[in-house]
């Protein structure tokens, strides 16, 4: 099979003046994956840096309140910068170290890839600009100003529906120009090779370290492990740890208003998708007849992306991974019941997960168990989530707010 | 397989070289004038009915090629200007199929020019390969340019083509190593396009000793025509590229043209650079 396929997905479909670039890249990663000490040094610093091994919390209180599989929640959200991404750009980070680049530009949606960019550059010493769809810049203006803080420049995307996609676009706009002196660190399993098999390599942790602890903790295998999946990054994490074994692998796609009404991203589930090949790869996009990429609709803005990660679109083909998808209803409802009964904040995108195996762990056995990936923390998406729940004391606080600003 | 309309003609290392319609019709023109002219468009841009005006003009004015780009929603190699033109006319719900159909017009009233047609893969993959050089083939369509498509994801896209005698045009930059440049060159057809710069279209340039070096590094590379652009407005841009390149790209300044003075200056636009 050719390099950088999955089965059929793939590919690296990239201009010619990027095939230096990606020449010298693909040798910078199978080096550093040959290379035992890299790894080793990425444990460290994941280790020192980023709070890992996260850990996988037995979630007693949902466990007896569905009475059904044993609830385990793997912590993504106890990373640096609160999500799973720091897994990714800090290897990353090591790879442009050894390559030599001193510039690193990325794509944001809901701007948690761009802040755990920024938090790496500013900790390696190098220039940051993150491209972020004009939408996304006004729903996410928190992580916008910690960007900024951290030394990063953030360029507001206004070509498109000025969103993920986009800011995709305007990345690779970028690294066309200045390919000598930076690297794209690309926030997702998506993209040309050596992009997908590469971020997947990094989040590989979360799988490494989930698959020792359920064996710890609970003495043998999980069922099932769910995941949400947008790009799909923390899904193809934790799903490595599992795949040669007897566990059912769950990715749960955003439903939006609904698969009907065509208000959601959801690629695999559905029937709006089909094969495409844009943005560098070769996968399930949501599109029209002719090809032209169509809006998507997510309340997680993390997951409102037209295409999936290849190596997902292989595993869904062949019936190896289990494809779902929640509706922002349902999403909000699931978070609701997990601050409630356990503590602990799921991040809008994260809360997918949550919703299928609610759906699923009831009817399961108590000597089963179930991984949730919690890929990242809500509480930091406080404005988005007040907004989902459209709390009127929460209004009432941003309205004084903005007056004592105008005054 | 068979090599639709291809000729074969003596390299100077003596070797015999297939050589398909499109390398022959510009070899032929440029038996008559030192450097050939190409220009593009946005199909649908500002809209059909102006792309046929500003076409006609092209062709009544001594263009020789002209690429058709077929809008597409994601233009990753496409600066602002085009970005906007793809954008607009996608809007307007222009479609393939409308695409092909204005082909078929324009290249049956203007046989004089050699039409090609500029898109992503998508476009292309959705179709169907085979049916989309198929279609193009009958319609009378040259070569085809498609920025994201490499040699090495493009090998059907490629053998078909030339099972057609269609042109797959393939790209130097000047990132390419002299190696990529000749393997590249080896899978073309029609023309190599010359990618003037880092960066993405419609930017001006300086002809400086830079990309004097990197076209004698092309020229080099492939027997092939050579077609370049770079932000060329004037007579004397062109002039400076004679005996350099055979054919001179006018890219985002006929569209920026059409936006900001109207079709109807394009004839004189024309006229003035040749």
């Amino acid at each position: 099979m050719k390099k950088g396929y999955f089965g059929q997905w793939g590919g690296m479909f990239v201009p010619e003046i990027l095939h230096e670039t990606f020449m010298q890249l693909i040798e910078a990663y199978e080096a550093a994956r040959a290379d035992s000490t890299f790894w080793q040094e990425y444990l460290e610093v994941m280790a020192n840096y980023s709070a890992r091994p996260t850990p996988l919390t037995y979630a007693h209180n949902l466990t007896k309140h569905f009475g059904g599989a044993q609830i385990y929640i793997k912590r993504e959200d106890l990373n640096q910068t609160g999500a799973h991404k720091a897994n990714n750009v800090m290897g990353q980070g090591l790879l442009v170290k050894r390559m030599g680049k001193k510039r690193v530009i990325a794509e944001t949606g809901a701007g948690q890839h761009g802040v755990a960019t920024a938090t790496m550059a500013a900790r390696f010493g190098f220039e940051c600009v993150v491209y972020m769809g004009e939408e996304d810049v006004i729903r996410q203006r928190p992580n916008v100003f910690w960007m900024e803080k951290l030394g990063a420049k953030v360029v507001p995307v206004r070509d498109g529906a000025r969103t993920l996609k986009d800011a995709i676009n305007e990345a690779f706009r970028d690294w066309v120009t200045l390919m000598d002196s930076t690297h794209y660190v690309l926030g997702t399993v998506c993209g040309p090779h050596p992009f997908p098999e590469m971020v997947a390599w990094f989040q590989s942790i979360i799988g490494q370290e989930a698959r020792r602890q359920i064996i710890d903790q609970h003495g043998k295998m999980p069922a099932r492990v769910y995941a949400c999946v947008g790009g799909g990054s923390n899904a193809i994490g934790v799903f490595q740890g599992f795949l040669d074994e007897d566990v059912e692998l769950v990715g749960v796609e955003a439903g939006g208003k609904g698969l009907d009404t065509g208000q959601h991203a959801s690629r695999m589930k559905g029937d709006r998708a089909a094969p495409g090949v844009t943005q560098g790869y070769k996968t399930m996009f949501l599109q029209n007849k002719d090809g032209q990429m169509i809006d998507t609709h997510s309340i997680a803005a993390g997951l409102d992306y037209v295409g999936i990660s290849p190596i997902l679109a292989d595993l869904g083909e062949k019936g190896r991974v289990r494809f779902e998808a929640a509706t922002d209803t349902e999403v909000l409802d699931a978070l609701t019941l997990t601050m409630r009964t356990e503590g602990v904040i799921p991040a809008l995108e994260s809360s997918h997960a949550f919703v299928q195996a609610f759906k699923e762990a009831p009817n399961m056995s108590p000597d089963e168990a179930i991984i949730i990936n919690m890929s990242g923390r809500g509480d930091k998406d406080i404005f988005t989530i007040a907004k989902a729940y459209d709390d009127p004391s929460w209004k009432e606080f941003i309205i004084s707010q903005a007056d004592g600003f105008r005054k | 397989m068979v090599n639709v309309g291809v000729n074969k003609i003596a390299t100077q290392a003596g070797n015999i070289r297939l050589m398909n319609n499109l390398e022959a019709d510009l070899r032929d023109r440029l038996n008559k004038k030192p450097i050939l002219l190409m220009t593009h468009l946005v199909l649908g841009y500002p809209s059909l009915d102006t792309n046929y005006e500003v076409i006609r003009q092209m062709a009544e004015n001594g263009v020789d090629c002209i690429e058709m780009q077929i809008p597409f929603s994601e233009p990753m190699a496409d600066g602002p200007i085009i970005v906007a033109a793809n954008q607009k006319s996608l809007s307007k719900g222009i479609t393939v199929e409308d695409s092909f159909q204005f082909a078929e017009r324009v290249i049956k009233e203007f046989p004089q020019v050699n039409f090609l047609f500029m898109t992503y893969y998508n476009i292309v993959f959705r179709y169907g390969e085979e049916r989309f050089i198929k279609r193009s083939t009958d319609i009378g369509i040259k070569g085809f340019i498609v920025p994201d498509l490499p040699p090495e994801e493009g090998e059907t896209y490629i053998r078909i083509s030339k099972e057609h005698g269609m042109a797959p045009i393939q790209f130097f930059t000047p990132t390419s190593s002299d190696e990529r440049m000749r393997e590249v060159a080896a899978i073309g057809g029609g023309f190599i396009y010359c990618v003037a710069r880092r960066g993405v279209t419609g930017t001006k340039l300086e002809l400086d000793t830079d990309l004097v070096q990197y076209l004698q590094r092309c020229r080099a590379a492939t027997e092939l025509p050579l077609a370049v652009g770079f932000g060329i407005s004037s007579r004397e841009d062109i002039q400076m590229l004679t005996g350099k390149v055979e054919m001179a790209v006018i890219g985002t300044a006929t569209i920026r043209l059409v936006d900001e003075k109207g079709a109807d200056k394009v004839a004189s636009f024309m006229k003035k650079l040749q």
